[in-house]
């Protein structure tokens, strides 16, 4: 495996505090150094995405007093795909008196991750989870209310406590649209400026401190330089490396990737999340996969025909020659297994041959036994929406025909690496939301990743970051700094490079390709057969790319191509590293599943003794460097995970 | 199935815009509206042109980045759908379909089919929002909200700021949109004690602008891929005459 | 808009109403039209209600014209490009937009030729001021059928006017909640059907010998 990557020196989190976990995050605020108010106006603050932790972060260092440069590649702030999120936010709120308290939820939350997150920040997320839902009350988001007007709470993703707090089936579009309109509330007083369709392209890295961007007017193709005295990415994760994926289609890497090749650590790359009831590809044409909310297991019966190739229509196979496999291989939770186990599940009936549908990738999640047991008007009443969007996207009807589902790429949990302040390795550099690496470990529990975004966002950042803005003011560096004037001829390299080759082939046609390569080798399981067979793959598709690829028309205009170019040139690299990362960890943990490391009945087996580490690379071209940061467990001990 | 494709190309937001036809071959009935111009544009690709510029993003209904007036309607035929959740079946073999921008002078053309919306945004900075700096929140349950405006409040919030309603609108009016936040705000408590204020500086700056003003056809509701009712515009104008009666 | 629209609605409704004496002979409508022009007399000069209802009512046209032509420039600016397909209207108000602006057209033009020929009889065969009764007969009588047809085209549009009109007024002003505005948008098509009934039944009776 060294031919793969180099070992480096170990790395470690110097802000962790110490001392009983329930006061590090105030002993941290505490020791943490803060700006005078009236030093404030004088920092500037650049802010990289405008999600859930972009805008809530960039609303309260505008508030604060900073002055925020806000920029986003969507039209406006309020298309971040923090938008999509449909299921709920984690509080500890213990609303429901039914046991909950703020060390359940870290406690959970560090179960949940597989033991491989930190237990410092785990804490501190659990404890700001309450003061979240105070602060989106205030703001105005109608979270779903009980008839005596007191907030309502679910259960989710099998949690026993009734901790999710939630406005329908929209609770990330109402969750960003109250920091969305924080923010417009900032940018009308003056404090944030708010650059939309503007793409960061480079970092700019001056002495050793984070300083500024490039970016690219995404309508008039001009390029600059803005400096400032810290910079924010909250740019989200990086699941279109796969092509298909739960993410929109802008979603992308390269704000992350562009600050790795400028020295900050990766960390986790192959943590991935895949969640199992999405709808499955249709065709070739396909472009992305649409979630079905997890809440459909609930009543929804998991099956496929017992015989492969079986094509007869479902209401023609007979009972018994149907395969209920979740209910038959774990008969105590039965379709309730968490997400990794019945994705897993999934594709191996799918590689069986027994899938159904299209290209046979696809098992039928059956309603008839629900509807059955409680009517349909009941089903429709729980499900309703969900029903119609499936049949919207399939033209079947789900109350007559079984439900199509298969596994997809939704969330990952790997990232750029922080310590716990939210700092990156490079000075300056602060890492929130999706796109840092910290609090989920190698598995994300439901309705934590809204949690997390806001929780860096409004709470952490802003006061952690006052600790590094209090040496500054940072010395002026002008357009003729030898650093920014490199970045920028990189930027205008880069995109001449794309315009000017001779290519015959589209980018899409490329993402499409490295997606499949990523989604069979890199996917659901891996093996270290398959990881090397990638990165070759990988490698050869990559210098094809840059020979074969094609971009239409000119840099000096709205080209959407262009800007896909720059972003699956991204990918490449992130691909490899991922297969490199998931190669080198020989053992399975959350949603990593290595084939070679799994019990005796197919379950993940961890590897304590040798991974209890977070595995954050430093970009040295085809070899990266691998920084092990330990991981230790005072509060959770490392158990080994069973649904038997 | 095989289409003639008539969509209005621009190359740029001063360049003058005309319809141009393509015919497009083996379009699949499961893909959506956006994936047949994905298609296209692969082909366009390959021969050497300029592929159709569209803004798109989540392309599962919730983002409001997809914008087309599909044969002059926003969105295309499907009620509550956006373009991206519009699916090829809903059309046969042989139609022709037109494929427009938004219109409106307050959305002008970036290109071809994409429109700068910032208004939207403008709009929203000019008081849809509740002032509550981080960290000075009560706890959440120190407010009850009777559920039926919690739920009134959420089908107004439902908004995607997608900016249908003002392609539907025959005056290009902002309205619905404007009056979807003044609702979800002002059916909240914690939206009362900037209610005047908020209306009287968002129509202020919906009218700066450069939107129509609201004759009430309805066009908006109709278009409305979250299927936002013109209640909210009823409650908007309540809000918008107390407030003035007020300020004189 | 609304509000002057609304001063205008009551003034259809008393004039519809002030028609209907028609139907109780020359004597009966020609009293009512005389006592309009006498009214609060010898208090008050001759006319002084109508020249009140006269200033009223221009202003309230006057308004109402203002606004729609400020109303029509803003929607003329704020859709500079007009879209090459267009599909017909859905919303509540399906024909309000093309009814509204062509309607009024052709409601000023009929006012304007209802002045000259009822008002100041212009275009009338009867010039006898005192003689509303005759004035009426004549004008719709029955060989002159393209009046009365004309009258009718006119009325349709103003009764689409009202239609969108009225609820109209009321969502701007009060903005019912949707029970409210349904019911509102039944009592705007009642009234205007109401009021389209009520001036229609004068010509058609006049026209088809019933009045004469």
């Amino acid at each position: 495996m060294s031919e793969y990557y180099t070992d480096g020196d170990p790395v470690a989190d110097t802000k962790a505090p110490t001392g009983p976990i329930n006061e590090r995050w105030e002993r941290r605020r505490f020791t943490g150094r803060l700006v005078n108010p009236s030093n404030r106006r004088k920092l500037r603050v650049i802010v990289v995405g405008t999600g859930l932790a972009g805008a809530s972060a960039a609303a309260t260092l505008g508030e604060l007093g900073y002055r925020v440069s806000n920029y986003c590649f969507q039209d406006s702030p309020r298309r971040a795909h923090s938008i999509a999120a449909q299921g709920g936010i984690n509080a500890a709120k213990n609303y429901r008196n039914d046991g909950d308290s703020v060390y359940r939820l870290f406690y959970d939350t560090v179960k949940g991750g597989d033991f491989r997150s930190r237990e410092s920040n785990v804490h501190r997320l659990a404890e700001i989870s309450t003061e979240i839902i105070d602060q989106c009350v205030a703001q105005g988001v109608p979270f779903a209310r009980e008839y005596g007007g007191l907030l309502d709470n679910r259960s989710f993703g099998g949690a026993q406590v009734s901790r999710t707090f939630y406005a329908r089936g929209q609770t990330g579009q109402q969750l960003l649209l109250g920091a969305y309109q924080a923010l417009e509330r900032q940018v009308a007083a003056g404090t944030v400026e708010l650059h939309t369709r503007h793409e960061m392209l480079e970092l700019v890295v001056v002495d050793g401190r984070a300083r500024g961007i490039i970016v690219r007017d995404l309508v008039t193709g001009e390029v600059t330089t803005e400096i400032a005295d810290a910079v924010v990415l909250a740019t989200g994760g990086y699941g279109n490396v796969f092509f298909l994926s739960t993410n929109a289609k802008g979603c992308n890497v390269t704000a992350s990737w562009r600050a790795h090749r400028q020295g900050a650590y990766f960390a986790n790359p192959c943590y991935t999340q895949i969640h199992p009831t999405c709808i499955p590809q249709s065709g070739d044409h396909q472009s992305k996969l649409t979630l079905m909310s997890e809440s459909l297991r609930n009543d929804g019966r998991v099956w496929v025909p017992k015989e492969r190739g079986d094509d007869r229509a479902p209401a023609d196979i007979p009972e018994d020659e149907r395969d209920y496999y979740l209910e038959r291989r774990y008969p105590a939770f039965g379709n309730l297994v968490p997400r990794d186990i019945a994705s897993r599940a999934a594709k191996a009936v799918c590689d069986e041959g027994r899938g159904v549908g299209p290209g046979g990738l696809g098992v039928y999640l059956d309603f008839a036994d629900a509807i059955g047991r409680l009517g349909k008007d009941a089903v429709e009443a729980k499900y309703g929406n969900l029903f119609q969007m499936y049949e919207r996207i399939t033209g079947e009807n789900p109350y007559e025909r079984p439900m199509r589902i298969y596994p997809a790429v939704h969330y990952t949990m790997g990232g750029l690496w922080v310590d716990y302040d939210l700092q990156s390795n490079i000075p300056g550099l602060f890492v929130a939301g999706e796109a840092n690496f910290s609090d989920h470990g190698a598995n994300r529990l439901g309705a934590s990743a809204l949690m997390q975004g806001l929780s860096d966002g409004y709470f952490v950042l802003p006061n952690t970051i006052s600790d590094y803005l209090a040496d500054g003011p940072f010395a002026a560096v002008d357009d003729d700094h030898e650093a920014v004037a490199a970045a920028k001829a990189a930027v205008n390299d880069r995109i001449a490079f794309f315009l000017g080759n001779d290519g015959d082939r589209s980018v899409d046609s490329f993402h499409r390709e490295l997606g499949g390569i990523m989604w069979e080798y890199c996917g659901m399981e891996r093996t270290d057969e398959g990881l090397r067979k990638a990165i070759g793959l990988i490698r050869d598709l990559k210098a094809e790319f840059y020979k074969r690829v094609k971009v239409p028309a000119t840099g000096a205009e709205l080209n959407q191509q262009l800007e896909k170019a720059g972003r699956v040139a991204d990918f490449f690299e992130l691909g490899e590293l991922m297969c490199i990362d998931a190669l080198h960890r020989t053992e399975s943990c959350g949603g990593h599943f290595r084939a070679e490391s799994q019990t005796e009945d197919g379950e993940a087996k961890r590897d304590d003794e040798h991974f209890s580490y977070v595995a954050a690379w430093e970009f040295a071209g085809e070899e990266p460097v691998l920084h092990r940061e330990a991981l230790e467990f005072e509060y959770v001990k490392p158990t080994q995970r069973s649904y038997k | 199935m095989k289409l003639r494709l008539r969509i209005w190309r621009q190359p740029g937001a001063d360049a003058k815009g005309k319809m141009v036809s393509y015919v497009i071959d083996g379009v699949s009935e499961d893909a959506s509206f956006l994936e047949m111009l994905d298609v296209l544009n692969e082909r366009l690709i390959a021969d050497g042109e300029d592929p159709v510029a569209f803004d798109h993003d989540c392309r599962e209904g919730i983002c409001g980045a997809c914008s087309l007036v599909i044969d002059g309607q926003p969105h295309g035929p499907q009620a509550a759908t956006t373009t991206c959740q519009l699916h090829m079946r809903k059309y046969k073999d042989g139609d022709t379909i037109d494929i427009e921008p938004w219109r409106a002078g307050a959305f002008p053309v970036v290109k071809d089919l994409v429109v700068d919306r910032s208004a939207f945004d403008r709009i929203i900075a000019a008081g849809g929002y509740i002032s509550a700096p981080t960290g000075t929140a009560p706890d959440a349950h120190s407010v009850p909200v009777p559920k039926a405006d919690a739920d009134a409040a959420f089908a107004a919030a439902a908004c995607i700021g997608c900016g249908a309603c003002v392609a539907a609108c025959p005056n290009g009016s902002g309205m619905l949109f404007m009056a979807a936040k003044v609702a979800h705000l002002g059916l909240m408590p914690q939206g009362q004690p900037e209610r005047h204020t908020r209306v009287l500086g968002m129509v202020a700056e919906h009218d700066a602008a450069g939107f129509g003003g609201c004759t009430n056809t309805g066009e908006c509701a109709a278009a409305c891929p979250k299927e936002i009712g013109l209640d909210v515009i009823g409650q908007l104008n309540r809000d918008f005459r107390k407030a003035a009666a007020r300020a004189a | 808009m609304a509000v002057s629209g609304i001063l205008m609605v009551l003034f259809l409704i008393a004039h519809m109403a002030g028609n209907l004496h028609i139907f109780e002979g020359r004597e009966s409508m020609n009293d009512y039209a005389e006592g309009l022009r006498t009214f609060g007399e010898p208090l008050l000069p001759r006319e002084s209600l109508l020249w009140v209802l006269r200033i009223g009512l221009i202003a309230a046209i006057g308004v109402h014209i203002a606004s729609s032509i400020a109303l029509t420039h803003r929607a003329l600016h704020a859709r500079p490009v007009r879209y090459v397909s267009r599909k017909p209207a859905k919303g509540e108000s399906p024909h309000a937009a093309a009814t509204m602006r062509w309607g009024a057209a052709v409601i000023v033009l009929f006012v304007i030729w209802h002045l000259l020929d009822l008002t100041f009889r212009t275009v009338n065969p009867v010039k006898e001021a005192p003689d509303a009764y005759g004035a009426v007969v004549a004008t719709f009588a029955p060989e002159r059928w393209p009046v009365t047809v004309f009258y009718l085209l006119a009325l349709a549009a103003l009764g689409f006017h009202l239609r969108h009109g009225i609820w109209s007024a009321v969502q701007t002003i009060a903005g019912p909640g949707l029970a409210w505005r349904r019911r509102w948008q039944a009592v705007a098509l009642a009234v205007a059907v109401i009021i389209v009934a009520g001036f229609a039944i004068v010509p058609l009776a006049v026209s088809f010998g019933l009045v004469s």
